[in-house]
C-alpha cells in the first residue's frame, strides 16, 4: 500500500481512473463519485438541452461569447463548462488553456489583478490538432457570486481588453450578486433544477456501476431528499453504500442517512394542533429535541405538510406561514430550539382551533 | 478518584448499552476499513463523544486512547498569535474551535492541511487515513465551514473529519451533504434507569427502583446528568431511602423560587426583588438562555391553560432578543415584567 503518496495523488487519480484498466479499489473508493461520474464531454450532459445546444454550435463555429451560468446547486453548471473545455482543447491542452478559480478560497482583488490578469494576457499555447481548439483560452470563475464587488469591478476591463485571446465563464448560484456591468458582458444561461426522472435515471446508472444494491423506492427517496440537487443525491448514495455493505438499500435507511424526520412523526406533530393541551404539546416538543431532530428540519417538513393540508383554509395557512417564518428567522439567529418550536406549535395550534369555533 | 461518569464510560462499541441499531451501523463502518466523513448530532448527554471514542478505538485499536495534550500556536492573517489546546493520539486529533473565537477558520485550515500532508507512517497501522474530530461544530463560523467544504473533498485521500454537534441546523448544507449523518438520540427514561443500575452494580451499591426512576425523570433524559445526580445523592446519603429527595442542582431550585415569586405577586417591588435573584444566578455563571427557559417552563406549569400560549410566545420572543442583544439582565427582566403584566391583567379580568 502506498503510504507515501503525496496528498494530491487521490484527487488527480480521478482523471487517470477513466483510462487505467485496473484501479486500486481502496484508492478508488476515496474519490467522491460526484467527481468520478462527472460528464466527460458535452454530449453526456443530461438535461439543460438549450444550453447544450448553444454550446455545441459554438464548438462547430469555434466562436464563444463570455458566459454566465447561474442556477441552483447540483444542476451541472461546473460540469458543463468543464466538459466543454475538454471537448474544445482535448484533455492535455485543456490544462494549459483553462484557468479554473474556485472563488471560495481564492477571492479578492489581488487574485484578479495578478493571477487572472497574467493568465488572460498570456499568449495562447500550442493546440491539439485532434480537437477544434479555437484560438483563445478560458477562465472559469466558479462560485463567482462570493467574489467581492471590488474583485468583480476589476474584472470588467480585463474581460474587454483581452477578449481576443481569453474568454471568461462565470459560474454562480444567484445572478443578482453579479454586478450589472459584468453580467451585461456575458451571455446568460439559466440552469434549471433537474427533472425528477432524469435525476433518478442517473442515480440508478451510478448505483449499477458501483454495485450498490438498491431496493425499490430507495433511489426515488434519494432524489426526493436531494430536492433537485444531483450532487447531493450522489453524495448520499455514496455514504449510504458504505453503510449498507452489500445489503439492500431501502427508502427508510436513506431517510435516516440524509437526516429526514419520519413522516409519521411529523404527522403526529400536525395532528396535535387545535386539539391538544399545552402539556401534551410540550411533551411532543421535548420528544423532538431529545430525539435530536434539528428544529429547522422539523419546520420545513411541517411547512410542506401544511401547504397541502385540506383541513386548513387559506387564511389559516397564511397565518401559520407567518409564524413559521418568524420562528425560522429566530432559529437562524441562534435562538433556543426548544422554546421556538414550542412557541410555533402553540401558535399554530391556536390558529387551527379558530376554524372549529 | 474519577467521577462515575468518566469511570464507567464504555470504551468499546460492544459495551455501549443503548441504540443497538446505531452501534451495529457504526461497527460496520469502522470494520469496513473505510469511513466517510461523519456528522454526529444529538442532544447533550446522549453519548455522542462516547460513540466517537468507541469508533476510533474500533478502527485503530486501544492505542487510540493514549491521548496527549499539546499546545499549538497559530498565526492569524493580522499577525496575532493564538494558543490552542489540542488533544491528539497517534491516529487522530481533537479540536474545539470555540477556543479560537473568530479566528476558527485559520485554525481549521492550518490544522487540517497539516494533518492531510503528513502521512500515517507507523508500520502497524492498517489504515491510511487520520481522523480530525471537531467538537461543537455548530459553533464554527460560516467562514470556517466554507473552508472545510473544499478541504474535506481535497484531502479525502488521507484524512477524515468527524464533526460533533448538538444540532444540524447551524451546519451549512454543503458540509452536511459531504458527511454521513449520524443521529444519536437521547436515551429513554428506562434506558437511563438501566444504565444507572449497571453503574450501581459495578460500584457495589443498590438503588431502590422508585428512586432510580425519580433521578431518571429529573435528569431530562441526559445520561451524563443522571449519573452525576446519582453520585451526588450517594455522597449525601447512603443507603438510599425510597422517598429520598433527588438532589437537583442548586440553581434549578433557585429558578423555581423565582418563578413562584412571580406567580405570587405582580408588583414593581416584587420585580425589584426578582432582579436581585436574577443577578445572583448570573454571577454564578448560569447561561442566561438557560435561566429564561427554566423560568418560562416553571411559569407555564403555574398558569391557566389559556395563558400558556401567550407566555411561551413571550419567552421565545425574549430568548431570541437575548441571543441578539448584549446585556442579558435587560432581557431577563423584560420577560419577567411582561409576564407580570399579562398575568395581572388576566387575574383582574377573572371575576
Amino acid at each position: 500500500m502506498d503510504f507515501f503518496g503525496r496528498p494530491k495523488a487521490d484527487v488527480s487519480a480521478d482523471s487517470a481512473s477513466k483510462t487505467a484498466k485496473h484501479v486500486d479499489p481502496a484508492k478508488d473508493r476515496a474519490i467522491p463519485w460526484v467527481e468520478k461520474y462527472r460528464p466527460k464531454n458535452i454530449n453526456e450532459v443530461t438535461a439543460q438541452e438549450e444550453v447544450v445546444q448553444v454550446l455545441r454550435s459554438s464548438l462547430e463555429t469555434k466562436n464563444l461569447p463570455h458566459l454566465l451560468f447561474y442556477g441552483p446547486p447540483g444542476t451541472g453548471k461546473t460540469s458543463t463548462i468543464l466538459a466543454l473545455t475538454r471537448d474544445m482543447y482535448g484533455p492535455d491542452a485543456a490544462k494549459t488553456r483553462v484557468l479554473e478559480l474556485n472563488a471560495s478560497d481564492e477571492r479578492g482583488i489581488s487574485v484578479i489583478r495578478e493571477k487572472v490578469k497574467n493568465f488572460a494576457r498570456a499568449v495562447v499555447s500550442q493546440a491539439d490538432p485532434k480537437y477544434p481548439s479555437p484560438p483563445y483560452k478560458i477562465v472559469i470563475l466558479d462560485e463567482a457570486d462570493s467574489m467581492t464587488g471590488d474583485a468583480q469591478a476589476a474584472l470588467r476591463r480585463i474581460m474587454e481588453k483581452y477578449s481576443r485571446i481569453t474568454r471568461f465563464c462565470l459560474v454562480c448560484n444567484y445572478v443578482s450578486r453579479i454586478i450589472e456591468p459584468l453580467a451585461s458582458r456575458c451571455t446568460k444561461f439559466r440552469f434549471k433544477s433537474l427533472p425528477r426522472d432524469q435525476a433518478i435515471a442517473r442515480v440508478k446508472e451510478v448505483a449499477e456501476l458501483e454495485y450498490v444494491n438498491c431496493a425499490d423506492g430507495a433511489v426515488d427517496a434519494l432524489v426526493e431528499c436531494a430536492e433537485g440537487d444531483l450532487r447531493r443525491a450522489m453524495m448520499s448514495l455514496q455514504s449510504a453504500s458504505r453503510m449498507v455493505q452489500g445489503r439492500a438499500l431501502d427508502a427508510e435507511m436513506v431517510a435516516e442517512l440524509v437526516g429526514v424526520i419520519p413522516a409519521d412523526f411529523v404527522k403526529t406533530l400536525r395532528g396535535a394542533w387545535g386539539v391538544s393541551s399545552a402539556q401534551k404539546i410540550r411533551g411532543l416538543v421535548d420528544d423532538v429535541v431529545y430525539s435530536g431532530y434539528p428544529a429547522s428540519r422539523v419546520l420545513s417538513q411541517l411547512h410542506d405538510l401544511v401547504i397541502e393540508d385540506q383541513q386548513l383554509n387559506s387564511l389559516q395557512k397564511a397565518k401559520i406561514a407567518i409564524v413559521m417564518a418568524s420562528v425560522d428567522k429566530a432559529l437562524s439567529d441562534g435562538a433556543d430550539e426548544q422554546l421556538q418550536l414550542f412557541d410555533m406549535m402553540m401558535q399554530a395550534s391556536q390558529i387551527t382551533a379558530q376554524q372549529t369555533v | 478518584m474519577a467521577l462515575w461518569v468518566e469511570k464507567h464510560r464504555p470504551a468499546a462499541l460492544d459495551k455501549l448499552s443503548f441504540h443497538s441499531g446505531l452501534t451495529e451501523h457504526l461497527k460496520q463502518l469502522a470494520s469496513s476499513g473505510d469511513l466517510p466523513h461523519l456528522l454526529v448530532y444529538g442532544p447533550t448527554g446522549a453519548g455522542k463523544r462516547t460513540r466517537i471514542a468507541a469508533v476510533l478505538r474500533e478502527i485503530y485499536g486501544p492505542s487510540a486512547e493514549k491521548l496527549k495534550v499539546s499546545q499549538r500556536v497559530f498565526e492569524t492573517p493580522s499577525r496575532r498569535k493564538l494558543d490552542i489546546n489540542i488533544i491528539s493520539s497517534n491516529y487522530h486529533i481533537e479540536v474545539n474551535p470555540s477556543d479560537a473565537g473568530i479566528y476558527d477558520r485559520v485554525v481549521i485550515q492550518d490544522l487540517i492541511k497539516e494533518i492531510a500532508q503528513t502521512q500515517q507512517v507507523a508500520a502497524s497501522s492498517a489504515r491510511k487515513f487520520k481522523i480530525v474530530v471537531i467538537h461543537e461544530a455548530d459553533a464554527l463560523s460560516r467562514d470556517a465551514q466554507h473552508a472545510l467544504r473544499r478541504t474535506m473533498e481535497k484531502y479525502m485521500g488521507n484524512m477524515r473529519v468527524i464533526l460533533c454537534s448538538t444540532s444540524t441546523g447551524k451546519i451549512i448544507g454543503p458540509v452536511q451533504s459531504r458527511c454521513l449523518l449520524v443521529r444519536v438520540a437521547a436515551p429513554s427514561v428506562d434506558e437511563v434507569v438501566d444504565v444507572m443500575n449497571i453503574v450501581a452494580k459495578k460500584e457495589g451499591i443498590s438503588i431502590p427502583p422508585s428512586f432510580a426512576a425519580q433521578i431518571a425523570s429529573g435528569s431530562q433524559r441526559n445520561l451524563h446528568r443522571a449519573l452525576l445526580m446519582l453520585e451526588a445523592s450517594y455522597v449525601r446519603q447512603y443507603p438510599f431511602a425510597e422517598a429520598q429527595d433527588v438532589l437537583l442542582p442548586e440553581w434549578e431550585e433557585y429558578i423555581k423560587v423565582i418563578a413562584a415569586a412571580a406567580l405570587k405577586q405582580q408588583t414593581p417591588a416584587q420585580l425589584l426583588a426578582i432582579r436581585k435573584q436574577l443577578y445572583e444566578l448570573l454571577t454564578h455563571c448560569i447561561p442566561p438562555p438557560t435561566i429564561l427557559k427554566g423560568i418560562a417552563m416553571q411559569l407555564i406549569d403555574g398558569v391557566e391553560e389559556e395563558l400558556k400560549a401567550e407566555i411561551v410566545h413571550q419567552a421565545a420572543f425574549y430568548e431570541h432578543r437575548l441571543q441578539n442583544g448584549q446585556k442579558a439582565i435587560v432581557h431577563l427582566e423584560a420577560f419577567m415584567a411582561k409576564f407580570m403584566s399579562i398575568y395581572k391583567r388576566h387575574l383582574m379580568e377573572l371575576p
